[in-house]
């Protein structure tokens, strides 16, 4: 009997998931949408600090080092959730003080930026260490041969430093992108209404918790897995035309 | 003389026009049945809801509904994210101390829901060695701790109601004590309604439940509060107030 | 560079006066008034903290082992669904996951009355199983995959060697597999280990009362939003410099030269 109640409660969750009111689905996949519009903004973010850090890391002065170490280490020892709340909570607070300090009327940060801008400094710590590791990874003779001909620094940067480390670069980025869906998900403790708000809300209405999360899961899952597919196509378009970098280059 | 980030929030808010703009209402974010739950187009509805947007006509606000997670709104509104929050937020001591309230807009009795055909009564004596659910920082918890504190074997704190709700049904937690309009809802639910049953009223302490739920508003902000009470009144002595009410509850709410 | 020790460097010893001036002005100037009361609840909950963090690594990490195995060497029908389980552990976040186990299976039980009914019963109205459970799983996923690389990387000439020796395939397991899997993957046993201690507050929206959740708990009773958050982001630093220092002397203490 309860097995068959079971099967029954499981047909009719089945409808709560319909893309039409009054089914969920279109709920779920505007939460996706937002979840993958901060993972895209947090992720790029993150890319734009970890390639600043990276260089500073690497040939900046002792303070921007140290800083930089500070920073790091600080946001890889601390849980994301933390941070989310006191970035969450200080970084609306901090720009409308400054706002109104300039004069200027106060601004609402939407969960958007926000979340982008909190989760993005989160990510910009990890591509530090990732992009070091990459430039690291470059044979210096490239950059040194570059340098010789008279090569400016950003044009060196943009023609031989960044395309030469992405292929070690890739795979670390890739692991990042995937933490940045993931820890969209935070941002349901904030109220912000991501894949795993809407289906907490979906499922506080519907009183269908085990419908709801499992459809979650499998949008996450597939988020991942097509990810992951991409990721390899792109390390296999910047590995081209040096088939055997990483065993040279050692 | 301690500078805190409140009372700066405060007197920033202070310094800033409110009544020009848009006043953002924040809500829970979290399905709250009857008062505010989210549909399946997106779309809040409930009885608050309801009021919220009378009493904005009434008061000539122009109001934009902005959900916030429950654990945030009061940052959120000392923090200038939101302007007012109505969030069925029970007026309290403590929470005196960090934000202001409108005069209140309902206030229902409070009661104790178990599993059904377990033995309780809404007292110390009946809830001994019971573990008992509460939403946290609500009027509830506060009353639970003064009252059953001793008795009950555990107090279990919830960010939501909703959550509570769903952890006695699967019997987790053997009663919950909340808003009775809100404890009605959840026992018509399929999952309410097979699990739970309303064991009764508690006792009454006025300093604990009596004050009702009000506006939450930033400290300092009486022309923006003033507009509210104004709003409050003008609903309850034109009829809509009960006229909104109707659909949802056989009485009135309002209580005394 | 200079002989002096690297601390004493003019901007560093700048840095750390500015930090000691932080510290100062955050002991004189912020709200502390509530750390009394709730001192007693906060060691609770870092004990609580500490006891989820070593048992879930510990019983993870006995999973983790037979997962990489199955990938790395077991036939297709045991690597197949250790490689779907990784996949769907790293590819989902925990967070749905603790909900999934937790709401997602109490909203299960009413409809089988036998479980109430079971002697289970007891542990499984509790939180902590499900948190156990659902942390104990993710660390076995991400670290079943680390492991998978390990045992792949044991070089296939030792394993030659003890077979042709004629040892048996458990003792082969135990005296060369094993350990030298085990001596791959401690380099990155600490980072997991850390990252696990990050996962921990999530188990707080389980009703369970962490430090975290009392840091939460602060916040909520006292309306005073950042100091609680700054002690508590505060105490995982201290914990994860103890967790990297541990392993750091673990892995100094296991001889490195490679046969």
């Amino acid at each position: 009997m309860p097995a068959l109640a079971f099967a029954l409660d499981l047909a009719t969750s089945l409808d709560l998931l319909a893309y039409s009111p009054p089914g969920w689905g279109a709920n779920l996949l505007r939460g996706l949408a937002n979840s993958l519009k901060i993972a895209f903004g947090a992720f790029g973010l993150g890319l734009l600090i970890g390639i600043a850090g990276a260089y500073g890391k690497l040939y900046g002065g002792p303070v921007l080092r140290d800083l930089l170490a500070v920073y790091t280490t600080v946001v890889r020892a601390v849980p994301e959730l933390v941070l989310i709340l006191i970035l969450y909570f200080a970084v609306t607070d901090a720009v409308n003080q400054l706002l109104v300090a300039l004069g200027q009327p106060r601004i609402q940060l939407s969960g958007l930026v926000a979340g982008i801008a909190v989760l993005g400094v989160v990510q910009g710590a990890y591509a530090t260490e990732v992009l070091r590791g990459a430039i690291q990874a470059v044979p210096p003779g490239q950059i040194e041969a570059a340098r010789a001909y008279g090569m400016p620094p950003v044009m060196l940067a943009r023609r031989v430093t960044l395309p030469a480390m992405l292929p070690f670069a890739i795979p670390g980025l890739a692991n990042l992108w995937l933490i940045a869906t993931k820890d969209t998900a935070l941002l349901a403790i904030v109220g912000f209404g991501e894949l795993t708000q809407e289906t907490r809300q979906a499922a506080g209405t519907t009183k269908a918790y085990f419908t709801f999360y499992l459809a979650a899961g499998a949008l996450y899952l597939m988020v991942t897995l097509i990810s992951g597919t991409l990721f390899r196509r792109l390390e296999g378009w910047a590995r081209r035309g040096q088939p055997s970098l990483r065993g040279t280059a050692s | 003389m301690k500078k805190t980030i409140l009372s700066l929030a405060a007197a920033i808010a202070l310094a800033t026009p409110a009544l020009a703009e848009t006043v953002k209402v924040g809500i829970a974010a979290e399905p709250y049945p009857p008062f505010a739950t989210p549909n399946s187009y997106g779309k809040w509805l409930g009885w608050e809801i309801d009021l919220i947007n009378a009493v904005c006509a009434a008061a000539e606000l122009d109001c934009a509904i902005t959900p916030v997670a429950w654990d945030g709104i009061i940052p959120s509104l000392t923090g200038g994210q939101i302007d007012a929050i109505m969030a069925s937020m029970s007026i309290t001591e403590e929470r005196m101390q960090a934000i202001d309230f409108s005069d209140k807009y309902y206030n229902t009795p409070t009661v104790i829901i178990g599993p059904k055909g377990m033995a309780m009564t809404p007292d110390a004596e009946g809830l001994k060695g019971k573990i008992i659910g509460v939403q946290v920082s609500t009027v509830h918890e506060n009353y639970v701790n003064a009252h059953f504190a001793e008795a009950a074997a555990e107090i279990k704190l919830y960010q939501t109601q909703d959550e509570a709700n769903q952890d006695l049904a699967a019997g987790r937690i053997d009663a919950t004590q909340a808003d009775s309009i809100a404890m009605d809802s959840f026992l018509l639910t399929d999952a309410g309604a097979a699990c739970c049953e309303s064991k009764g009223a508690v006792a009454d302490d006025p300093a604990i439940l009596g004050l009702g739920v009000g506006v939450g508003l930033r400290k300092g902000e009486d022309a923006l509060k003033a507009k509210f009470n104004e709003g409050i009144a003008k609903v309850i002595a034109d009829g809509t107030y009960d006229k909104i009410s109707e659909p949802y509850f056989a009485s009135s709410i309002y209580g005394n | 560079m200079t002989g002096r020790p690297a601390w004493l460097a003019p901007h560093r010893i700048v840095m750390i006066l500015a930090l000691a001036a932080f510290v100062a002005w955050s002991a004189a100037s912020l709200r502390w008034s509530w750390l009394p009361k709730y001192a007693p609840l906060a060691v609770e909950g870092i004990w609580r903290t500490l006891w989820i963090l070593a048992v879930t690594s510990v019983l993870g990490f006995l999973l983790a082992v037979p997962l990489g195995l199955a990938q790395a060497v077991g036939p297709w029908y045991l690597a197949a669904p250790a490689h779907a389980f990784c996949t769907v552990i790293r590819g989902t976040p925990l967070l749905l996951q603790i909900w999934l186990l937790y709401y997602g299976l109490g909203s299960l039980f009413p409809q089988f009355p036998a479980i109430r009914n079971s002697e289970l019963w007891p542990y499984l109205r509790q939180a902590w199983p499900y948190a156990v459970l659902a942390l104990t799983l993710s660390y076995a996923g991400y670290e079943g995959e680390v492991m998978r690389g390990a045992f792949a990387g044991v070089a296939r000439g030792q394993i030659e060697a003890a077979t042709a020796f004629g040892m048996p395939r458990l003792t082969l397991f135990r005296r060369i597999w094993l350990p030298q899997a085990v001596r791959n993957v401690l380099p990155t046993l600490g980072g997991e280990t850390i990252l696990q201690l990050k996962a921990t507050p999530l188990v707080a929206t389980i009703t369970i009362v962490d430090i975290y959740a009392v840091a939460t708990r602060v916040r909520q009773d006292t309306f005073i939003v950042y100091e609680p958050l700054l002690l508590l982001a505060l105490v995982y630093m201290a914990i994860a410099g103890v967790i990297a220092l541990v392993f750091r002397r673990f892995e100094a203490r296991v001889p490195q030269r490679r046969g």
